[in-house]
């Protein structure tokens, strides 16, 4: 705990950020035209609107949200299949806590329990394992959601599933890659000139897998820790490329993200799993090879090829109320939207980016409703 | 008495008049007690009233158990109010097939709290009720005290300093370390009654406004309390709000924000700005060495709200606790 709470302080010391936020401004002042860095990972928007890191920057460094919440850019029909799913007899959806209050077209998994169907959350996806030894009578399914960082559990749970034959356990796969929708961004004309990259997805995929994109479209990609310190760092090297005119992924988080990432967690992930040919993103679109699937070999625990009935095609966009779609893109703040904090809040979340605790609405209904 | 407690344990018949007196009479032995009418009767003026029930999963978790809680955090109440704890009033509702030994230390525990108030147990209930109507054991009480200083959210004024009593969120910590079998040495519930600090505050006759113990909800949630009742502004300085290594780095772990975790032993006072410092130095002196001058209130054109200051420069809202965020501990 001590040696924890000795780093802790370094990448949150007073003195750190102030020093960090002097050297940003510093550097600030030699750019030519103003620069918009868009942070990709939740994780990111919360740190930064917890410790108020976009009140230290300059005018001419503006941060935008990305799409980093698995949860908020998961599609209606997805989030209708798990209900679908959970209201079958004799079954057992689990899933991660957040999914359970996110709307769906018509209700969501926590109303589909009060109405009897048998939904519980877990902190760890092996503890399936466990509730389908206990039921051998029903079928359980996992609902597995998440980016890279998520989605080496998934593998390892299918693994012991194999290992242990548990034939009723099923799995629902919602996992979700992050630089195909970085990439779609810029491709799109996205208001980005420069990304600050996720760390957790990058402890596991590696800073590599942002090579292509750096060089590509000549944007700078740091990959970030979530401290403030790690943030303002990734802010101050993607200044200095700028100011370089450079372009190349840095690493600012080097003490968990290797380059090639964790090679036995994607080991893992390449033995059970392949790219979808294509994926609906909610607010975005289609995002060709952006999710992963259960490889065939595996399709008896595939609950889309199982229980295909129970799982809906893709519909068109959903209508919207709100501006998630924009606010995913990077293309609109928060409080922008007309429904944010009047129609739309934790509570009654109108759109996904309220009901995660990751999306930029509800870190913004959060830290920001009234100062 | 060994063994389990059967339904017949709260039947009205002998195995309930056993329990009652070999049990709880003679922990809580005193005259109105003794006296075993329907009713107690007491002689009081201008009084106290709180009221709480108390389950807690583990019964006994470092640092209490569910008996030190029912007795500390009802009289902690009363004593809130600026008011000297003098009755208590204990409703027990027991699960089936309790082991007795495990009522018998909740009890006993009891007792020991009650010395630290000199408070008394006047009257009570037993209700045994079937396997899992409950979970092992229900606790209500009701304290009563005597007004001896009108402490209330209503006398806040801008300007007020904000002290915080001791280091916080340690009560919820430890119940959900010990939930989840999360083993971090050092961390116990603050678990405590309070009224040894409050009256050396009361008798110096500073000029306290409003003081409340900050259980469920944390700090954030008396501070969003106090807020909406008065329309007062409150600006705290997020590096002065005490936080001790093991909550920090238990709430590091599970991304949990101190902030909006229980404690049993912390209070926070909102008092005369100059009377703060005397404050500061009677709370160091009587058990509370690690409270803290940490913010102030201001009168507020936008909406009432908490604002927490960085020592950077920045500022952020503290939000009202929403939502299950964690299971129920008290």
């Amino acid at each position: 705990m001590q040696a924890a709470d000795t780093l802790l302080q370094l990448v949150r010391s007073n003195e750190g950020i102030r020093a960090f936020a002097e050297r940003i401004d510093a550097a600030a002042a030699q750019l030519r035209q103003p620069l918009r860095i868009m942070e990709v990972c939740g994780g990111h928007t919360h740190a930064i609107l917890h410790y108020g890191l976009d009140q230290l920057l300059p005018e001419s460094i503006r941060l935008v949200h990305g799409p980093g919440c698995p949860v908020c850019v998961l599609p209606q029909h997805r989030i209708d299949a798990a209900i679908h799913l959970a209201q079958r007899p004799d079954t057992i959806l689990v899933t991660l806590g957040d999914m359970i209050r996110v709307p769906g077209s018509s209700g969501s998994l926590q109303q589909a329990r009060a109405d009897g169907a048998d939904v519980r959350y877990l902190y760890s996806p092996l503890d399936s394992l466990a509730i389908a030894a206990d039921n051998p009578d029903k079928t359980v399914i996992y609902f597995a959601i998440g980016f890279e960082t998520t989605t080496p559990m998934t593998a390892l749970l299918l693994d012991q599933a194999q290992d242990r034959q548990l034939d009723n356990l099923l799995i629902h796969c919602n996992h979700v890659l992050v630089p195909q929708a970085m990439e779609l961004i810029l491709a799109e004309g996205g208001a980005v000139d420069a990304f600050i990259a996720p760390g957790h997805v990058s402890v596991m995929a590696g800073a590599e897998q942002y090579r292509r994109l750096a060089e590509t479209y000549g944007t700078p990609v740091v990959v970030a820790g979530f401290e403030p310190v790690d943030v303002l760092d990734a802010i101050l090297r993607i200044i200095q490329q700028k100011g370089n005119d450079i372009a190349e992924v840095d690493n600012a988080y080097s003490r968990f993200v290797k380059t090639a990432g964790n090679s036995k967690a994607r080991q893992l992930v390449a033995t059970y799993f392949e790219p979808h040919d294509d994926f609906l993103w909610r607010g975005i679109g289609r995002i060709p090879g952006s999710a992963l699937k259960l490889r065939r070999a595996f399709a008896s625990h595939d609950a889309e090829v199982q229980l295909a009935a129970c799982c809906p095609a893709p519909a068109a966009e959903e209508p919207g109320t709100c501006l998630c779609g924009s606010i995913l893109m990077g293309l609109a703040h928060p409080p922008e939207c007309p429904s944010f904090a009047t129609a739309c809040t934790p509570q009654h979340p109108l759109g996904s980016c309220m009901v995660s605790n990751e999306g930029a609405c509800a870190a913004y209904y959060k830290y920001r409703r009234h100062p | 008495m060994r063994g389990t407690i059967q339904l017949a344990h709260g039947s009205g018949g002998l195995e309930n008049q056993q329990l009652i007196h070999e049990l709880f009479f003679s922990a809580f032995d005193n005259p109105v007690l003794a006296a075993c009418e329907d009713a107690a009767l007491i002689d009081m003026g201008k009084m106290a009233v709180s009221t709480d029930s108390f389950t807690v999963s583990p019964l006994f978790f470092a640092g209490g158990d569910v008996g030190k809680l029912a007795v500390a955090g009802t009289l902690n109440d009363v004593a809130m109010r600026g008011a000297r704890p003098q009755y208590l009033t204990a409703a027990f509702i027991i699960e089936e097939g309790l082991d007795m030994d495990i009522l018998r230390r909740v009890v006993a525990s009891m007792k020991a709290e009650l010395a630290a108030t000199g408070a008394r147990i006047i009257a009570g209930d037993t209700k045994v009720v079937p396997r899992g109507a409950v979970d092992e054991l229900m606790i209500n009480t009701t304290g009563f005290g005597t007004l001896v200083k009108d402490c209330h959210a209503g006398r806040i004024a801008a300007g007020d300093h904000v002290i915080i009593s001791g280091d916080i969120a340690r009560h919820g910590a430890c119940i959900f370390a010990a939930r989840e079998e999360i083993a971090i040495s050092g961390l116990t519930s603050d678990c405590c009654s309070l009224w040894p600090a409050i009256a050396p505050l009361l008798e110096a006759d500073l000029d306290i406004h409003a003081m409340r113990d900050a259980t469920r909800g944390g700090i954030s949630a008396v501070f969003n309390e106090w807020a909406q009742q008065t329309g007062l502004t409150f600006n705290l300085r997020q590096d002065d709000i005490p936080v001790s290594s093991e909550v920090r780095g238990f709430a590091e772990i599970l991304g949990i924000d101190p902030l909006i975790l229980a404690c049993e032993g912390v209070f926070i006072l909102a008092v005369a700005p100059e009377d703060s410092t005397a404050v500061l130095n009677l709370l160091h002196r009587h058990g509370h060495p690690r409270a803290a001058l940490v913010g102030v209130v201001e009168s507020s054109p936008e909406p009432a709200t908490v604002l927490l200051h960085s020592a950077y420069g920045t500022r952020r809202r503290l939000e009202y606790p929403s939502g299950e965020i964690l299971p129920r501990i008290c």
